[in-house]
């Protein structure tokens, strides 16, 4: 236990400041604030891996390092689609994978937002589309936001991820309005 | 492997380590391959080619390993009418490679199992999308297959269908397990959920081209995959690559190892409910990457291997940098790997748990460093070992346990290993150039190239057509032999146990659905 200790303190914490959006400015303190206006709570994202090579899992796993830490900016990864707000979309769409990939789709409850992430997910990518691939992910399902990289790194991947957020939920309105009702919170936090 | 007791001529094929080539026919097929076993040799890979362009029906290879090196026996079917005989009872990983020969090239062997292992109702099922007559351009809406899984029937037996979306951050496919209370009778595996039609694409490729393609069959092992591509090519174009670079290509896939097995020791105690050696390990696993980028231009180290060489040159600064990181790395992983061995509630996880014996994984094929968890001592850069890798000596990693705890245990002595070998080559990194120019047009020939990857064997067989571009690339990965013994191994443990055998073995998807 006491080299356990040691180590975490020799560790330290590595944690950085998250990366603003590719589009606009955010306040990452005001981030939490917003996705919480949005959804209500945590941001959660199911993560389906509709053909890829696995390069970009690995990127997406690289997320939840002390670097990143994506559970501190109040966004998860949830297992099932029915508890997801956000499915994060990789690889070229593989016929096998197609059936999977719209199940999941509508299994996420509204108001749900898809981030297509790596090339593959944003045109195809190197595999392109074939006999055996349905090539880009907005060709099966509507896509909000596509994050290009082979694969993105993290940063990329935090930039597309808060873009999503700040899209469905603009900063001006989410700060000084109260939660709209059409995304009105999934689960009624009221006694 | 000698086989000219079977009547069986051979000849010199081109190839990362030593390897033979023979053309046989049926019954010395079958001979062969009993040969090989009574004297200790494996099936590498098993894949087919159409040749009716060239009047010689289809091409059956199968490729076999054994102490003296590599045997590719050839054998010709006249047409799709003609069988070939099962291999499966000699070496059970064959099983779903004919399976596949099938659902790609349409040419069956004389095996009872004829259902569909890569085929999954996209196309129709008596089209073969490796048959150079097959209609590219055509596009069939995807169907629902019906596969016949094995059910286990009696008092209490119930079945859990889990995939193809998983619940965590992983590759798509599906377990059948058939359970009763918490303990798995069976498992069975449905895999080719993630199959995108990669050998197909090859052949849009010129060979000088075709390494960003082979670096994306399956992500995690991109080094491995491109150098062997890098080391077919080169050899059906007669070019070496500089020393330099053949050098800086073993410091990327060292790394390469180091980054996956600092992620699974990390997921593997996350998984056994000890989120601090996730914190740790990834965080270690992320110091790796970024260097990577700095120094290759690539956190993955993507398209860094190309054909003739690398595709730049390492600084001396960068080169500073990775040394003085593997020997901190090295020592943060020694006081890691002791409070792993000292902590009371990851040993009970580990121990004991997804166990596969010697006996077992030799039956089976198993290969890599799950094997070298099981007491096997198989590792191409000790057995034979090619530039850098004959200067290093590198030290031979083996536990005998087969469970969790001794796949745990060899990678964490493997990173250790590694961080030594880049140690190692940065010191001694020879001067030079890091490229070979290619010949403006590549002849026709067919090579196979091999690498140790992190997981295992990595083989690409590789020919190149007249006209400078591939005619065939089949592109093996060693989770082919290790998803069926993986079946075996969670047998009797409980299902919550399954998370942590599974990522004990982190096997690939991409690379074997292809």
């Amino acid at each position: 236990m006491l080299t356990i200790l040691r180590q975490i303190a020799k560790t330290g914490i590595k944690t950085e400041p998250a990366p603003s959006p590719a589009e606009e400015t955010v306040q990452v303190a005001r981030l939490q604030e917003r996705i919480l206006r949005l959804i209500g709570r945590a941001l959660a994202i199911r993560h389906v891996d509709a053909g890829s090579c696995n390069g970009c899992e690995l990127e997406i796993h690289a997320l939840g390092n002390p670097y990143y830490n994506l559970e501190g900016l109040g966004i998860k990864f949830v297992a099932s689609p029915r508890h997801a707000d956000m499915l994060l979309v990789t690889g070229p769409v593989s016929k096998h994978m197609a059936i999977a990939l719209k199940r999941t789709y509508e299994a996420t409850p509204e108001p749900k937002l898809v981030v297509a992430v790596g090339d593959c997910a944003c045109s195809g990518g190197i595999f392109g589309e074939s006999y055996a691939s349905c090539g880009r992910v907005a060709n099966l399902i509507p896509v909000d936001v596509a994050i290009p990289g082979c694969p993105p790194p993290p940063t990329a991947l935090l930039q597309g991820i808060l873009a999503a957020i700040s899209k469905a939920a603009p900063a001006d309105e989410a700060e000084t309005d109260p939660p709209r009702a059409a995304h009105g919170p999934l689960i009624d936090s009221s006694p | 492997m000698n086989v000219s007791a079977l009547g069986i001529a051979t000849a010199t094929l081109a190839s990362g380590i030593r390897a033979q080539r023979a053309p046989v026919s049926a019954a010395q097929l079958l001979a062969a391959c009993r040969l090989a076993w009574e004297q200790g040799g494996q099936l590498v890979a098993l894949w087919a080619s159409d040749e009716r362009d060239r009047e010689r029906g289809f091409s059956l290879r199968v490729l076999l390993k054994d102490a003296d090196g590599l045997m590719l026996l050839e054998h010709t079917l006249a047409d799709e009418g003609a069988r070939y005989p099962d291999l499966a009872p000699i070496f059970p990983a064959a099983n779903r490679m004919q399976r596949a020969v099938f659902d790609l090239v349409g040419v069956e062997c004389d095996a009872e199992d004829q259902r569909p292992w890569l085929w999954q109702a996209a196309w129709p099922i008596d089209r073969f999308p490796l048959r150079r007559d097959f209609e590219s351009s055509t596009r069939w809406d995807p169907g629902v297959e019906d596969y016949p899984f094995v059910r286990v029937a009696g008092d209490g037996v119930h079945e859990i269908p889990v995939g193809p979306v998983h619940a965590g951050v992983i590759e798509p496919g599906h377990f059948r397990f058939q359970v009763v209370g918490e303990k798995v009778l069976r498992l069975e595996e449905r895999l080719a959920y993630t199959h995108k039609g990669i050998e197909k694409r090859f052949e849009a490729y010129s060979l000088a081209a075709g390494h960003r393609l082979a670096g994306r069959v399956s992500g995690d092992s991109t080094v491995a995959y491109a150098w062997a591509y890098a080391q077919a090519v080169e050899a059906i174009a007669g070019v070496g690559a500089p020393a330099r670079a053949i050098a800086l290509r073993a410091l990327c896939l060292e790394r390469e190892r180091i980054a996956n097995h600092l992620g699974d020791l990390g997921a593997l105690g996350n998984d056994a409910g000890f989120a601090f050696g996730l914190a740790q390990f990834s965080r270690l696993k992320e110091d790796v990457l970024r260097l990577n980028a700095q120094a290759f231009g690539h956190r993955l180290l993507m398209d860094f291997v190309v054909p003739g060489g690398v595709a730049r040159d390492l600084e001396v600064v960068a080169g500073e940098a990775i040394q003085a990181q593997c020997a901190r790395v090295a020592r943060e992983l020694r006081v890691l790997h002791d409070i792993y061995d000292e902590h009371a509630g990851l040993q009970d996880r580990f121990r004991n748990c997804g166990q596969v014996t010697r006996e077992l994984a030799v039956q089976l094929g198993l290969t890599g460093f799950a094997a070298r968890a099981s007491g096997l001592a198989d590792d191409l850069r000790c057995d034979f070992p090619t530039p850098p890798y004959d200067a290093l000596g590198v030290r031979r990693v083996t536990h005998v346990a087969g469970d969790v705890w001794a796949r745990v245990a060899v990678r964490f002595d493997e990173t250790l290993e590694s961080l030594r070998l880049c140690e190692s080559l940065l010191t001694a990194l020879p001067a030079g150039g890091v490229a070979t120019p290619l010949p403006d047009r590549t002849p026709a020939g067919f090579a196979l190239g091999i690498v140790e990857g992190w997981r295992g064997p990595v083989i690409i067989g590789l020919e190149g057509g007249a006209d400078g571009a591939i005619r065939r690339c089949h592109p093996h990965d060693p989770s082919w032999q290790n998803w069926p013994v993986l079946e075996h191994a969670v047998i009797g443990n409980i299902v919550p146990d399954f998370p942590l055998i599974n990522k004990s073995f982190n096997l690939s998807y991409s690379g074997h659905d292809l």
